[in-house]
């Protein structure tokens, strides 16, 4: 079993989103970036799958030198060697052409990442990729099985999920609960130091949108605070402020 | 522009985030096209006109099934071509993102997600769009000939006014590969409003000590016609199920009205509902971070404030 599991490096869910250069770079001052959090699930749910079974893992980030230390924590996780194509991550389509390419020099049989970045959130590489490489992609899956050389899902759907069955090799959009977060131990730290990354130029320079500028969103009016023994004021409100019923 | 716009429906019903997409369409171009897969009643595809569609493309062919994505984005591909479409409009749904992604590849298309406004065409096609989990937004320019949007809800209003529309029953060319994922099973809830569609919501937190207690929860909700959500810890600990977990890592949801009862209002529960319309808070702890982010507040005990508030709405609807 190869597994290739592509990471994003975003800043932590807590983090103030700020901007600068009249509103056109994210301020990164400050932030704490992280192996974006359904990317963890995926990286989980790759080590339990290897352990299983075998076989190898490799995570994939596209990003400049920067995000070597989030890419170094995805090794003490259980990544076996990784691989950073070292340009911006310009849009959706640039990072899924470039995933698709190392896809198609490497022969793997699972390529699992998170249903969306929390950054960007388009959601939309998962399905590229597969479009790309003319193979089947499924998300948000929360449960992921391998027998053989067939794959069983389940994708969550509005208000439930799916039960699917797909022969490999399959991409994979992950989130909760495919499996639990690992935290990365000593052993996993000192040994992700050695672990082979490299780092590949570009292939080709493509994308399709451009980001302009960024805006914050207005800020809220202020609370209007309604005494606990009063409930029919709130009704009021919602009757004619928000104009709900 | 000629405007493709991709439907969805639910149990017959076209859902309101897809009729808030064609009405979307129908304000960018002329001609609006619609797709929509699947049996439904001549009645449903009435209101895709209705929102403003002129044509609808109905495709029944059981090959074609929604949860089929790869066959549906092969189906979406061959209507770009015959109809001579430059733009394909639809919600953000779990759907949404495969298909949109996949048929972007296929016409070799500009795609963004989240989009939150219509297109400033004044110079290019430029679109705002929610990123950073609703934290900012991004003005993005599509710089492709054809062009995909995934709108977010509440973007537009629903257009009530548009005539019956011309319906074609549309037969696509099936692919073997498409046909490649089984769909074993499927475990739906049924009757209740899907969360993503909902123009209410009604969240529980874990300040309402058990699953034994979401009775409380639910009575508001069907008072008010709302969907019922929760908070990470309350999915976490099994006593709801995780399609209603709502926050950064559960479903995103931006309804005219979100009333969380006993969330303390956590940065990743926030993110998921911030770009609601309206927010009331009840919660006994006057400190909680939610608050801050709310139009409405109570501080009070969930388990006096909301039968008064059910019975309350209940009168006021009367």
């Amino acid at each position: 079993m190869k597994i290739l599991v592509c990471i994003t490096h975003v800043p932590d869910t807590t983090s103030k989103i700020s901007f600068v250069d009249q509103d056109t770079v994210f301020d990164k001052t400050g932030v704490q970036f992280i192996i974006g959090p359904y990317d963890d699930y995926a990286l989980a749910r790759a080590v339990e799958l290897k352990e299983q079974l075998g076989g190898s893992i490799t995570a994939l980030n596209v990003g400049f030198a920067e995000t070597e230390p989030t890419i170094r924590k995805a090794l003490a996780i259980g990544a076996d060697e990784a691989i950073r194509i070292n340009a911006e991550p310009k849009d959706s389509f640039f990072v899924a052409h470039q995933i698709s390419q190392v896809v198609k020099g490497g022969d793997y049989d699972l390529i699992l990442m998170g249903r969306e970045s929390i950054d960007f959130n388009g959601g939309q590489v998962h399905g590229m990729v597969g479009e790309l490489l003319g193979i089947p992609s499924v998300s948000p899956v929360m449960y992921l099985d391998i027998e053989g050389n067939i794959a069983k899902l389940s994708r969550e759907i509005e208000g439930g999920k799916e039960l699917l069955e797909v022969a490999l090799p399959i991409v994979a959009g992950c989130q909760e609960p495919i499996a639990e977060w690992k935290i990365p131990n000593m052993r996993g730290i000192m040994s992700a130091r050695s672990k082979p990354l490299n780092v590949l130029d570009p292939f080709e320079d493509e994308h399709k949108t451009v980001v302009e500028n960024f805006v914050m969103p207005a800020a809220k009016s202020g609370i209007k605070m309604i005494d606990a023994d009063n409930v029919g004021e709130l009704v009021d409100l919602l009757k004619n402020e928000a104009k709900v019923f | 522009m000629k405007v493709l716009v991709f439907t969805e429906s639910d149990e017959g019903k076209i859902k309101k985030s897809s009729l808030e997409a064609v009405s979307y369409a129908a304000e960018i171009g002329q001609g609006t096209v619609a797709m929509i897969f699947g049996v439904l009643e001549s009645s449903e595809l009435n209101k895709i006109g209705a929102a403003g569609a002129k044509k609808v493309l109905h495709i029944t062919d059981s090959d074609f099934e929604p949860s089929n994505i790869m066959a549906v984005s092969t189906a979406i591909a061959q209507v770009f071509e015959a109809e001579d479409i430059e733009l394909m409009v639809m919600a953000k749904s779990s759907l949404a993102d495969s298909v949109s992604a996949r048929v972007s590849i296929k016409m070799n298309a500009s795609l963004v997600s989240n989009v939150t406004d219509l297109p400033d065409m004044t110079n290019g096609f430029t679109v705002n769009r929610s990123i950073y989990t609703g934290k900012a937004f991004a003005k993005t320019k599509l710089t492709s000939d054809k062009k995909i949007l995934t709108i977010r809800k509440n973007t537009v209003p629903i257009g009530e006014n548009g005539s019956d529309p011309e319906t074609v029953l549309f037969q696509p060319n099936s692919k073997g590969s498409d046909k490649v994922v089984k769909v074993l099973s499927q475990e739906k809830i049924s009757g209740d409003i899907l969360l993503p569609e909902a123009d209410i919501v009604v969240s529980g937190g874990r300040g309402l000590k058990g699953p034994e207690n979401w009775g409380m929860i639910e009575d508001l909700a069907a008072a008010l016609a709302a969907a019922t959500g929760c908070s990470k810890p309350v999915s976490d600990m099994d006593w709801r199920p995780h399609h209603e977990h709502v926050g950064q890592t559960g479903v995103k949801v931006s309804p005219t009205l979100y009333i969380a009862v006993g969330i303390s209002g956590a940065i990743q529960h926030l993110a998921g509902v911030n770009s609601s319309k309206f927010i009331v808070v009840i919660n006994k702890d006057p400190e909680a971070p939610f608050f801050k982010a709310a139009d409405y507040g109570i501080v009070g005990d969930a388990f006096e404030v909301l039968p008064q508030l059910t019975k309350a709405i209940q009168a006021a609807k009367e």
